[in-house]
């Protein structure tokens, strides 16, 4: 399950922070494990143009939250909406037990939750 | 003479590897395995006698209800309860503990009482009075740790007052590991307030260490079947026959009843009056099996093991650097329950990684969030040990520990 590159992107997570000016942002707490991940980003034209996380959780809700910044950065908004499970899997590229699916899912979650507000 | 490695033949799911290597379970204070004998005793019941109880006019019935009825006598000698009808059988403990709060504290508190409490608690034995404080007024204070994880029985004078209706606590936190002094407490408190109702969740003791209910003086004590190696679905509420006695029924239907007319219904004695329907027959004969078992091996013996286990555990897992174990440092004071964290990782992949190794722990707040809090510390991993652990069991952990540690640092 813990792939190198999951372990590379939890011990240096990428787009780790917090922007000056969000123009949408949002948080999710996962009270099974004590996760807590805050998505921040910047929107021009429909597209997202900067995004940075922030947060405490195991290494796949971390690395899942890193790869999923990496991967919208300057994608269409809608298209981000539309992004599901099974994607977060391809991301990860592991597979996961049942009770960790919850935690590569969680980012994405909390992103789509920051895009609708 | 206990040998854990004797004890170990006669649990199947322990005989057979998982992957090809071996099961190392360290997650008994969740659930306990279940040895041959309780496996046998409700087999026994679904194969060859399977019939209600309390009223067939026929064999296999009669069977039913006298194995029934002969598991809350095995119960009540167990725990030394004075009397068997003073054993409730339940769910679990935490149902055992809803029927204290809708037959006893509904019926009797109202806004201007209160409900002491320890911040130890597992959710089971805390929500309840929380919820109760907001319908109905009644204050719910709440007894804090010192920072090794202890009671301090020098601060009750703080929490109880006149007003003081219930003190609840648990015998053994299921995180911390603390053993709770529960006649030290339950005297003191009587001695200047004797109609306070002491209530005792013994659901990480009763598996582990001889006790006795009436040494101990309090009025309600309850626990679970399936931690001290019965099946899941059973659990005991003990109290007083005079508490027992006042309180209305918990739920309505048949055995519960003497008799049922159009305008009236006279309710059963106690303690069939808390046991609605058909119960849990086969629970309640496997857990008379567990009961039996656990008395063969002698209470003392298993108090002894278990201390062995924790205080080798304390030593194995001090040595790894970064982990910190939470509670009392000293194994006597302890039940075997080792909640720790690692530094930088979380507990969740701690648990993952070790599963690869068949060792299984548990990991999060352990249905203790508030105790979490209180410490200001995120979810813990934790491992808990029981008859059939072995010095092997916890080098496997710790070896596996240790990988952990390589892997994340």
């Amino acid at each position: 399950m813990y792939r190198e590159i999951i372990l590379d992107h939890y011990k240096h997570p990428r787009n780790f922070g917090t922007l000056a000016k969000p123009d949408a942002s949002a948080q999710e707490y996962n009270a099974t494990c004590g996760d807590r991940i805050r998505m921040e980003v910047r929107i021009s034209k429909g597209n997202i143009k900067d995004i940075k996380f922030s947060g405490v959780g195991c290494a796949i809700s971390q690395a899942s939250a890193s790869m999923l910044t990496e991967k919208v950065k300057r994608m269409d908004t809608n298209a981000v909406m539309k992004l599901a499970t099974e994607d977060m899997l391809a991301l990860l590229e592991t597979t996961l037990t049942p009770s960790r699916i919850k935690c590569a899912v969680l980012p994405l979650e909390v992103l789509q939750k920051a895009l609708k507000t | 003479m206990f040998d854990a490695r004797t004890v170990r033949r006669d649990f199947p799911i322990l005989q057979k590897p998982i992957n090809g290597k071996p099961l190392i379970y360290l997650d008994s204070a969740a659930t306990s395995l279940k040895p041959r004998p309780v496996l046998d005793a409700i087999n026994d019941y679904y194969t060859r006698y399977t019939a209600n109880i309390n009223r067939g006019i026929y064999k296999i019935s009669e069977e039913a209800t006298e194995r029934y009825e002969q598991a809350r006598k095995k119960v009540a000698a167990f725990i030394h309860a004075k009397d068997a009808r003073e054993i409730v059988f339940t769910r679990n403990a935490t149902e055992s503990l809803n029927l204290v709060y809708y037959s006893w504290a509904k019926e009797q508190l109202s806004h201007g009482d209160e409900v002491v409490g320890t911040i130890m608690e597992h959710h089971s034995n805390f929500v309840p009075w929380q919820q109760l404080s907001k319908e109905r007024g009644v204050a719910f204070r709440i007894w804090n740790v010192d920072k090794r994880g202890l009671l301090d029985s020098h601060d009750l004078d703080k929490y109880i007052t006149r007003k003081t209706k219930l003190l609840t606590f648990t015998a053994v936190s299921n995180v911390l590991g603390t053993i709770n002094p529960i006649k030290n407490i339950v005297k003191k408190v009587k001695r200047v307030h004797p109609s306070c109702i002491i209530l005792i969740d013994a659901a990480q003791m009763v598996p582990h260490m001889p006790m006795n209910v009436q040494d101990w003086g309090a009025d309600v004590v309850v626990f679970s079947g399936h931690k001290m190696l019965g099946p899941t679905g059973i659990g005991v509420l003990w109290a007083k026959l005079d508490i027992l006695g006042n309180m209305p029924p918990y739920q309505y239907g048949g055995d519960m009843i003497k008799e049922v007319h159009v305008h009236e219904t006279v309710f059963n004695d106690v303690p069939h009056k808390f046991e609605a329907g058909t119960p849990d027959i086969a629970g309640a004969i496997g857990l008379g099996a567990a009961v039996d078992y656990l008395s063969r091996l002698g209470m003392e013996q298993v108090r002894n093991h278990e201390k062995e286990m924790t205080k080798y555990a304390f030593n194995a897992l001090s040595s790894i650097k970064g982990l910190s174990i939470i509670g009392p440092k000293d194994e006597k004071k302890r039940g075997g329950v080792i909640a720790f964290t690692m530094k930088g990782i979380h507990p969740h992949d701690i648990a993952q990684v070790l599963d690869e190794d068949n060792v299984c722990i548990r990991v999060g707040f352990h249905c203790a969030q508030p105790l979490h809090e209180f410490f200001n510390i995120g979810p813990t991993a934790r491992a808990s040990f029981y008859i059939y652990t072995t010095k092997e069991d916890i080098d496997s952990l710790t070896s596996s520990l240790t990988k952990v540690k390589k892997m994340f640092a």
